[in-house]
């Protein structure tokens, strides 16, 4: 029999980790269940990466409430726990044919939502501060408050954190169904056996209006929603300073240009309602879709050093607000649903909400003593001076073999991303944790050498190292093995 | 941080650096370090294990283990200083070399000359584009000849490869070999990218079907690769949508361009050509950095390891020269200059005297191809001879001599053109 937790979390994405990480300072048994083979694998790896300021959000609705919180719980949090973020703050542009009103509209909210530090700059200021922005554009809201995060970090950082202080991850485990008793949750059914707990909090992401039906709420409906995107190497000579976004449409926020935290050049996301849960394809049109919007922004901008294209799932609930709230018809159960976009930014804030519901529930919060609040900054090759790195390998020298040369990632790197708490166990998620394999070469070089490292410290044959889900092994024979009985007739 | 000096650095032990450090030493230079990032020198060729290498330099054919043995032998007799598993990080325009590796730590090498070895990468399907999802089984053409030649595994057994450059072609061959079903190559222009011979021996001999003006509009499945969509294209390279077919296969190459790894390069704020991708040079290969210079598949993608290897001993020679302060400038300069279907010429100028030198190669290709060809040569805009070829296509490179003797001639010179068009009556 497994042990009974307080609290299973469904869902390893940005939300179920940050409620982890919330509710791992309470004596409390925690677990955190994903049906992947790492966190962040859902919306939290494919998404613009911004930390929004808040004006955007309607005041009315959660998301309102949540995102300007967020925002300066994220700022905290990425400190305590060494998640690269940056404030480089957000623009609205608009241009000389676009309906300027919504800018000053727009501003307002911000003033409703209390979103420090607005203004409103014209023509000069943006001459100055983005020098490649259109010749159109004359007038933009500036929020110095919005950022850029890594935001699958971010989720990795918080579940590490909780780890630290006591909470367990069980990866490639997915629940199959809600265990209830006389109207009140008693654990949850998976893939690897039964676990039983007193509440269970459902951040399932796209998934979540499946979980909820397991126990009988038809309300949450969620509807995948695409977003393609176009990544550049960060060799890219083309300076975007802030978060550029066009002015609004009612129906999107349109084609954003941004930098990222690493200093890519990212362009992204379409807008568009898919049927399927697994559909990450991008499309030609998507694509289209993005560098035309992209070239209204930025016409000076060519398709010259993207090094990827990809495509993620919003998970947008019939409501298109954030659905937090306790189950009426079945105690202990607890939705964290429709985290669609400010999600990310509003992650710390949706945590802190989610624990009160909780405690409005009856579970108890009683901080620990010994209670961790920040993560070690893992070692970042390709972030440091020479002078710095020269001082890493001094002190281990197994830093001082380069597998990824794009990124510079040392050897000592990946085998401490795989040998760490939620220790990465596929290409892609050390590539997440590293990024070896995140550069020009998207893993041409590296990429074997990788699987070889990963093989090696897990002790499974290299035939067996998947990229990332379900059947995604990148080696599937040995050599001479297709040939297997024709090798044996010529012996 | 250990620092040491060396008369010369050689960044990048694969045929170009090798020949490189190998001439500069025959021609004096005896303190002389390659340094290498992989744990075997050789470069790319050692998973090359074909053959078709030396047949101009050699005058015989060698696989490419063999072909680079040869030069590691050489390398080895004459006890020049080899670094393995070290990565460079840095190069300054001060010829000042920042490497790294496990045994040593952190070096600094302050060097009198640099020679520019790193040779290329294979252009991604992120960085064309495809539409689709992103699964397993998508790889270049070159990661998979490692996977399958060093490591010892097969991607996978249904196969499409998109590209006809070389490796593509090479890789077709290889993976039929293996036992998996090669099912198209697939290229987008309406002629190959890569050797003739390839195309015949690699393709042709082994009945893999080539779909020219072909290309991937699709990449299907979720955990591994499932299917690709392919298309036809018309006349401005874009899909046809009617065309589009499906084609199951697990594993999809790509051999759809090479590009030279100049990121040192532009540490030491080296110029490049944007036509070559890799740094203008002048006839010594030496870049617009005084003391370094650049040979190989880092300067531009090579056909064949034979020219690399002739290139290589040019920058090697001039490297010595250079450091042995033995090396001149004229004081004029002649551009060399792309004309009439040519897409690039190296080197891009004449500076350097002369010495006992007989003629300069000329490195050039074309942009498109054309059977019967007129070669011809200008000097400020005055036609300096002209000769023809049976054909020239992109994918081969075309070597032609100025002889020194025409130089001298001509005295000071601003510009010589290339052009390579239809030869005139045909």
């Amino acid at each position: 029999m497994n042990k009974k937790y307080d609290v299973i979390i469904i869902g390893a994405g940005i939300s179920g980790c940050a409620v982890a990480w919330k509710l791992a300072r309470y004596n409390l048994d925690i677990l955190l269940l994903e049906k992947e083979a790492d966190v962040a694998t859902g919306t939290t790896k494919a998404n613009t990466a911004i930390i929004h300021a808040g004006y955007n959000a309607d005041p009315d609705k959660l998301k309102g409430h949540l995102n300007v919180k967020g925002n300066q719980g994220i700022r905290e949090v990425a400190k305590k726990l060494n998640i690269p973020y940056e404030e480089i703050g957000s623009l609205v542009v608009g241009l000389e044919d676009d309906n300027l009103s919504v800018i000053d509209e727009l501003y307002e909210k911000g003033l409703k939502n209390n979103v420090p530090n607005m203004e409103i700059v014209g023509k000069e200021w943006l001459r100055e501060h983005e020098p490649n922005i259109s010749p159109k554009a004359v007038k933009a809201l500036w929020a110095p408050t919005a950022g850029v995060i890594t935001p699958w970090e971010a989720a990795l950082a918080m579940a590490q954190n909780a780890v630290a202080n006591g909470a367990e991850v069980k990866l490639e485990t997915a629940v199959e169904d809600v265990m209830t008793e006389d109207g009140k949750v008693v654990g949850v059914k998976t893939n690897q056996g039964d676990f039983e707990a007193d509440y269970v909090v459902n951040a399932a992401g796209l998934y979540a209006d499946e979980i909820a039906k397991m126990v009988g709420i038809e309300k949450i409906n969620i509807t995948p929603r695409k977003g393609e995107y176009y990544i550049y190497d960060h060799a890219k000579d083309f300076a975007v300073n802030h978060v550029v976004f066009p002015v609004p449409t009612p129906i999107s926020k349109g084609i954003v240009v941004t930098p990222t935290v690493e200093n890519n050049l990212l362009i992204g996301p379409t807008s568009h309602n898919v049927k399927s849960k697994t559909d990450l394809a991008t499309t030609r049109e998507g694509l289209k879709e993005v560098y035309e919007g992209a070239k209204k922004l930025y016409p000076s901008l060519d398709l010259r050093d993207t090094i990827r294209v990809f495509a993620g799932l919003r998970a947008a609930d019939d409501s298109e607000d954030f659905v937090i709230e306790a189950a009426e018809n079945v105690k202990g159960f607890v939705n964290v649903a429709g985290i669609q976009s400010p999600g990310l930014a509003s992650s710390t804030a949706i945590a802190d909400y989610t624990a009160e519901i909780l405690a409005d529930e009856g579970l108890k919060l009683s901080e620990k003593k010994d209670y961790i609040e920040t993560r070690e900054e893992p070692v970042r090759f390709y972030e440091m001076t020479n002078k710095e790195r020269a001082k890493m390998v001094d002190q281990n020298k197994d830093y001082g073999q380069i597998i990824c040369r794009c990124e510079t990632v040392s050897y000592k790197e990946i085998v401490d991303a795989i040998n760490s708490p939620v220790g990465a166990r596929t290409v892609n998620a050390v590539k997440r944790r590293t990024r070896a394999g995140a550069g020009r070469c998207q893993g041409g070089f590296c990429g074997p050498r990788v699987v070889d490292i990963i093989a090696q410290e897990l002790g499974i044959d290299p035939t067996e190292v998947k990229q990332e889900e379900g059947n995604s092994q990148i080696l599937e024979y040995k050599i001479k093995e297709l040939l297997g009985s024709k090798v044996m007739d010529n012996a | 941080m250990r620092k040491v000096k060396k008369d010369l650095v050689v960044i990048g032990g694969g045929p170009a650096g090798l020949a490189a450090a190998k001439t500069a030493y025959d021609d004096g230079i005896k303190d002389v370090m390659i340094l290498e990032r992989d744990f075997e020198l050789g470069g790319i060729l050692p998973q090359c294990i074909h053959n078709g290498f030396g047949l101009h330099h050699f005058k015989e054919e060698l696989t490419g283990p063999e072909y680079a043995q040869r030069f590691i032998n050489d390398v080895e007799e004459r006890d020049i200083e080899v670094k393995l598993d070290t990565m460079v990080l840095d190069v300054t325009k001060e010829r000042k070399v920042y490497a790294m590796n496990k045994k040593e730590g952190f070096l600094e090498i302050e060097a009198k000359a640099v020679v520019l070895a790193m040779g290329c990468r294979e252009r991604t399907s992120g960085a064309i584009g495809i539409p689709g999802t992103r699964p397993a089984g998508v790889l270049t053409a070159g990661t998979a000849q490692r996977y399958t030649n060093i490591e010892g595994f097969v991607p996978g057994k249904e196969v499409v490869i998109l590209g006809s450059g070389d490796i593509g072609l090479i890789m077709a061959r290889r993976m039929k070999l293996e036992g998996a079903d090669v099912k198209a190559v697939c290229e987008l222009l309406p002629y190959t990218g890569g050797l003739t011979r390839n195309v015949v021996q690699c393709l042709e001999d082994y009945d893999i079907p080539l779909m020219l003006n072909h290309t991937v509009t699709a990449i299907k499945g979720e955990g591994r690769l499932e299917a690709v969509e392919i298309s036809e294209v018309d006349e401005n390279l874009k899909p046809i949508p009617e065309t589009a077919k499906t084609i199951k296969a697990d594993t999809l190459l790509l051999s759809v361009g090479l590009i030279p790894e100049n990121e040192l390069s532009k540490k030491a704020d080296v110029v490049l050509d944007e036509r070559t991708g890799g740094p203008i040079v002048n006839e010594g290969r030496e870049t617009n950095i005084e003391g370094i210079f650049a040979c190989g598949n880092v300067l531009h993608v090579h056909d064949l390891v034979d020219w690399v290897t002739e290139e290589s001993q040019i920058a090697g020679k001039h490297a010595a020269k250079y450091i042995k302060d033995n090396y001149e400038k004229t004081g004029s300069c002649a551009e060399l200059k792309a004309g009439e279907n040519v897409s690039y010429v190296i080197p891009q100028k004449i500076e350097l005297e002369a010495g006992d030198r007989k003629r300069i190669p000329l490195y050039m290709r074309v942009s498109t191809p054309l059977t019967a060809v007129d070669i011809n040569l200008y000097a400020d805009g005055e036609k300096l001879y002209s000769f023809s070829e049976p054909f020239a296509k992109p994918g081969e490179m075309i070597s032609v001599p100025l002889a020194q003797k025409t130089l001298d001639d001509l005295g000071n010179v601003d510009e010589i053109k290339v052009d390579i068009i239809e030869k005139e009556g045909n």
